[in-house]
């Protein structure tokens, strides 16, 4: 990244924002100073801990509570037959982002591990006895897992309302157009967030007030929904959720437990904690559903697709629905004059999925990287060449130009750093001095570059230095810091004279921090809202006799250091604590909004792009799998700090390893039960698993998608680098990966 | 979880007398132990820790030339143990490539060698386990079985031991020092772990109240310091317990096996000891077509108990491997990456 990067950009961001400023919560995390949920412990607290139903489908049929009742500690059972009312049904989906709950409305088991009992307890080690002593029995039949045990579905949308089908073009022309086609099907398992910090609450009552200390990544958003379900106005919910140790998506929307441990609060007017034990975490809180896609691409004699149908079955659960929207990381990659990505339904009986970690982008993008490959070696062209061959200039959905994409430029710096030049077209071709077989393989990247809305209010104080506030989600990518960095340019002042307060839903609502889009959205705010400042600031120096810079009319004023400088004369200006002091105020507030310009919006398509290279060493005869090299390049915009969206992307990376190679969710496909839910069992990468891993990003100005030019860098690092590995994975050996994670046995 | 007694007793007797009741447990570093409490698999009454057990943490050369490591010893002090590590560098080589660091500094050698198989249903009390719960069945068969048994399974019982350390540790003859009510008795440890049969709810040879105290190496396991490997295989590069394993030790004279050592890891109920394969190395060349030969005789008799015949291939060729980098000669240092085929800086693992 070029020094003077942020000068490139259309807009001045000052000076804090580029820079590689180190995490400010840094010290308070690693030294165990800073609060996280379950950190808190206020007075009379008491403990719940769930009992989860032992097979996925059918009746609970037994629930020994005497047993729990008389173990010491044990204060109540919360059972169907004696819950509390709720305000709102768990099973109406009263609000899109509500999703169905398990909240022990009925005896019905219809997942593996749903809620099935609440223990309350004045200590864990009661409470989870007494979970225990419940010894849950269900009349079960037998679970509906995997994509042969349902009839698919046509579903009405995907994802979060993204439409299930879309075709542009004449698919048949396009087909009977190609010289050739390539027909892929690839299978993903079900995946789980596993963020480090299981889900935690602590739900207290004062009155018809509920406050709640509960990892948060929508944390404004959240207390309508909250509300909801206690009939009390969304005001009366105070969130607060200062860190959290990684959300994924998985703290986004309210699950069934935090609704139990609020309702326990209510029932006993005290204080009560739950934390999630690992194993529980694969059920309640969502996941990555499997999917089992199949594409088709056609291609023409010069390596061009003339049409790409990607259809994708998606699993969710037996009640409810969320379907990753996988075919549709088709729409927008690759031009094609015809391209269908369409999606079913394949209910199993397993917790209902949800948004995890580039949903859908991810699971699409590895089985289009794949077919991509494919199709380039069936074209005898080099997979970058074939890439290139098929650039998309303008949005290949909609038509659509580009706000910007810079993706040449990936394609080149990554290739150029990766050494891709000289790659054999056949697989099997390379090998090291320790004899095993070498694959290079690539993948694009792509991922939306959305904007929500947020609000943020600045406050300067008398002494020149500032307050900064809005309700962002830092999961551990970095908010804190980014956003205070944006925060500090908007207001002209250095970050050290900034204080921001985030968090909470006091705070004005920052949006969500998902779908990549919370730098963006909660950054505009800020900005605008330091802008704001700097205006009414403007003004009363300007209406103020005694200022340096009375009477400068409308000429422009920079705002820099903490003063006020005349543009064209820069030796008239004043310091902000000297133009509050001279107009008698203590303090000036601004307020920012960030949305994002709906002209813009309709006009343009709005993506990050990269492109990922991997190297592979295999063993010819044992088949272990060594990724040696993982070289990403990407185009996200403006870069607000550096050294955080380095760690993002290389985050995606390294799940895009474990997506290729390890993480995979196996339930019993009798009784629908986790068979590795731990993280003894559920693998995700560990450090010996990277030998080089690198992400590089290509300078890339925007003017549209907001004032800022900041895309997002959260996710996109998963896409390019499945289908990369994979690729070359065959490569070294010639075995086409239809399957995900790769297993030794599909090489041997 | 549920509540229990927790006893520190101060001499092996007490210990003893305190384990005499049917429901108590001996507690070692507690890494299997406690997760089995938590999860419900296991609830003994009363727990016995034995860390403060006189003499119990020491590795001692006893007068007949035998090693003798205590059943407290750390799992990362014995494989640090400098003496040990270069007497027996493919054990140090296996306790490396096994769990983590934080792991290894708790777990004790007598836990390392009791723990118990991590069959996804025997760890979930929900689940029919033979060998948690005598004829309830085996969810195992016809379950998730990709890691299961391929050697000495039996229709009631396909798991395998987990451990690394067991497996170097069967190939060299070691012993397992085991004290109890009428006294104290050694088990050869590649007859420690019990084959499930009828009944795998008896997993090893030690009866209710007894406790290991000591590992014995015989002095002519040293014998085979000079070529000697523990490869694994594994789902991710570190941190997983084996897919299959080998233990390799050879005694190469002119070019000759005079006498090897094998075992394998990950294939069955316990460490396998591949004795056929080892007398029909001995005298032949040191070649990768002597090799083949061996591990094609360790496998000869393994079936798949489910999804898991991938496994024989593995372990076979695996096998092979070990041997040839036994052959290759012991590294002078240990690897970076214990027993792996990842370690990108070391020397070819194969030949
Ligand atoms: C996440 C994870 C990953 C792991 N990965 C690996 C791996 O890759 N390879 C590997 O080999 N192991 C692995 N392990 C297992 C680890 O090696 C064992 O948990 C450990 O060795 C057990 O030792 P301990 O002292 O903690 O035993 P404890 O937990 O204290 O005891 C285990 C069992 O042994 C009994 N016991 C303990 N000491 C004695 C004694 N002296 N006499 C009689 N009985 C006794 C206990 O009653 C209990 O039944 C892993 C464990 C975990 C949790
Ligand atoms: S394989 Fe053995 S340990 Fe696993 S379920 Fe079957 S009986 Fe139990």
């Amino acid at each position: 990244m070029p020094d003077d990067f942020a000068s490139q950009s259309h807009i001045r961001l000052g000076s804090n924002s580029g820079k590689p400023q180190t995490r400010l919560d840094g010290i308070a995390k690693i030294t165990g100073s800073a609060t996280y949920a379950a950190d808190n412990a206020p007075q009379d607290m008491i403990w719940a801990v769930h009992a989860g139903a032992p097979a996925a489908r059918g009746k609970v049929v037994a629930l020994d509570t005497a047993a729990a009742l008389a173990h010491p500690g044990v204060i109540d059972v919360m059972t169907p037959e004696n819950r509390p009312e709720l305000a709102q049904d768990p099973d109406a989906r009263a609000e899109f982002f509500a999703m169905k709950i398990d909240v022990l409305q009925n005896d019905a088991a219809r997942y593996a591990g749903a809620p099935v009992a609440l223990v309350l307890a004045e200590t864990l080690e009661a409470a989870l006895e007494g979970a225990r002593l419940l010894a849950p029995q269900v009349e079960a039949e037998p679970a509906r897992i995997g994509f042969g045990s349902s009839e698919p579905y046509e579903p009405p949308f995907v994802g979060f309302g993204s439409p299930a089908k879309t075709v542009t073009g004449d698919m048949e022309a396009g087909f009977a157009a190609a010289a050739q086609n390539v027909e892929v099907e690839i299978e993903t398992p079900p995946q789980y967030h596993n963020a480090m910090e299981p889900h935690a609450i602590v739900a207290q009552w004062d009155g018809d007030r509920l406050i709640l200390d509960t990892p948060n990544q929508a944390i404004v958003m959240s207390c309508p929904m909250f509300a909801a379900y206690f009939g009390i106005p969304p005001e009366n919910v105070h969130i607060r959720s200062p860190y959290l140790g990684g959300g994924f998506g998985s703290k986004a929307v309210i699950n069934a437990p935090q609704i139990l441990a609020c309702l326990a609060a209510r029932q006993t007017g005290r204080p009560v904690k739950l934390v999630l034990g690992r194993s529980q975490m694969f059920g309640p809180v969502g996941h990555r559903g499997a999917t089992k896609q199949t594409l088709k691409l056609g291609i023409d004699g010069e390596g061009r697709l003339t049409a790409l149908s990607h259809h994708a079955v998606a699993a969710t659960s037996a009640f409810d629905d969320f379907l990753e929207p996988a075919a549709n990381a088709s729409l927008n990659t690759y031009a094609c004059p015809a391209i269908s990505a369409t999606h079913a339904g394949s209910r199993w009986d397993i917790g209902t999925p949800g948004a995890m970690r580039a949903p859908g982008e991810a699971s699409g993008s590895a089985a289009l990287e794949c077919a991509m490959d494919e199709a380039a070696h069936a074209a005898g062209l080099d997979p970058l060449e074939f890439r290139l061959r098929n650039y998309a200039e303008t949005d290949p959905a909609s038509g659509r130009a580009f706000s910007s994409k810079e993706l040449r430029e990936c394609y080149r710096l990554g290739a150029e750093r990766f050494g891709w030049a000289g790659r054999p077209l056949e697989p099997g071709q390379m090998r090291d001095a320790r004899g095993r077989l070498i694959g290079w393989g690539m993948g694009t990247s792509l991922f939306q570059a959305p904007m929500f809305r947020a609000e943020a209010r600045a406050t300067l104080r008398a002494d020149g230095t500032a307050v900064v506030e809005t309700a962002a989600a830092d999961m551990g990518q970095g908010a804190w810091t980014a956003l205070a960095q944006i925060a500090a340019d908007g207001l002209g002042l250095d970050l050290a004279q900034v204080e921001f307060r985030s968090g909470d839903s006091k705070l004005p609502d920052a949006g969500i921090a998902g779908g990549s889009g919370h730098t963006a959205t909660a950054g505009s705010a800020l900005f605008s809202a330091g802008q704001d400042v700097v205006a009414k600031l403007a003004a009363l120096a300007l209406a103020d006799p005694d200022s340096p810079l009375h009477g400068a009319g409308n000429q422009a004023v920079t705002a820099r250091d903490g003063r006020l400088f005349l543009a064209a004369d820069e030796s008239r200006s004043a310091s902000y604590a000297d133009i509050l002091a001279s107009a008698g105020q203590e303090a000036l507030t601004g307020n920012g909004e960030g949305v994002r310009n709906p002209k813009d919006a309709e006009e343009r398509a709005m993506f990050s792009h990269g492109a990922v290279f991997a190297e592979v060493a295999v063993d010819p005869d044992l088949f272990q799998i060594r990724v040696t090299r993982l070289v990403g390049a990407f185009a996200a915009g403006q870069i607000i700090n550096p050294k955080l969206a380095e760690s993002q992307l290389l985050g995606g990376m390294v799940w895009g390893l474990g997506f290729a190679l390890h993480e995979e969710g196996i339930h019993d496909p009798r009784t629908g039960r986790p068979v590795n839910g731990d993280l003894a069992g559920y693998h995700v990468p560990v450090n010996a698993d990277f030998v080089q891993i690198e992400a590089l990003t290509v300078p890339e100005a925007d003017p549209y998608v907001n004032a800022l030019g900041v895309k997002g860098v959260g996710e996109i690092g998963i896409t390019g680098s499945v289908g990369a590995i994979a690729n070359a994975v065959w490569h070294a050996t010639g075995r086409r990966a239809r399957r995900f994670p790769i297993h030794v046995e599909d090489l041997l | 979880m549920k509540s229990f007694e927790y006893l520190r007793p101060e001499t092996l007797d007490e210990a003893l007398a305190a384990l005499s009741d049917p429901d108590a447990a001996s507690l070692g570093g507690g890494t299997n132990l406690l997760d089995l409490m938590k999860l419900g698999v296991a609830g003994p009454e009363r727990i016995v820790d034995l860390a403060r057990l006189p003499g119990l943490d020491r590795i001692e050369t006893l007068p007949d030339g035998m090693t003798r490591v205590g059943a407290l010893v750390r799992n990362s002090d014995l494989a640090a143990d400098p003496g040990f590590a270069a007497a027996f560098p493919m054990v140090a080589e296996a306790l490396l490539s096994g769990a983590s660091a934080q792991l290894r500094n708790a777990a004790t050698v007598g836990g390392n060698l009791m723990q118990a198989t991590r069959c996804a249903y025997f760890q979930d009390p929900f689940a029919a386990c033979n060998r948690r719960a005598a004829g309830s069945g085996c969810d195992a068969l016809g379950g998730a079985n990709r890691g299961h048994a391929v050697l000495g399974w039996s229709p009631a019982c396909i798991a395998v031991h987990p451990s690394d350390f067991c497996v170097p540790l069967a190939a060299l003859g070691a012993e397992a020092e085991i004290a109890g009510p009428s006294g104290t008795r050694l088990v050869p440890l590649a007859e420690f772990h019990l084959l499930p049969g009828e009944e795998p709810h008896r997993a090893t040879a030690l009866e209710p109240g007894e406790i290991v105290l000591a590992l014995r190496l015989p002095a002519a396991a040293a014998g085979f310091a000079g070529n000697a490997r523990y490869l694994k295989l594994r789902e991710r590069t570190s941190y997983a317990f084996a897919v299959v394993s080998a233990a390799a030790a050879l005694r190469i004279e002119d070019g000759t096996v005079a006498a090897a050592r094998l075992a394998l890891g990950g294939v069955a109920a316990r460490p396998w000891r591949c004795s056929e394969a080892e007398e029909a190395l001995a005298g032949k060349p040191a070649t990768a077509e002597s090799f083949a030969a061996a591990a094609s005789i360790a496998l000869s008799n393994a079936a798949p108990s489910g999804a898991n015949g991938y496994k024989i291939v593995l372990a076979e060729r695996l096998l092979a491997r070990t041997m040839a980098a036994a052959a290759a000669g012991t590294p002078a240092e240990m690897p970076a990456l214990p027993g792996s085929l990842m370690d990108d800086t070391g020397e070819a693992a194969h030949a």
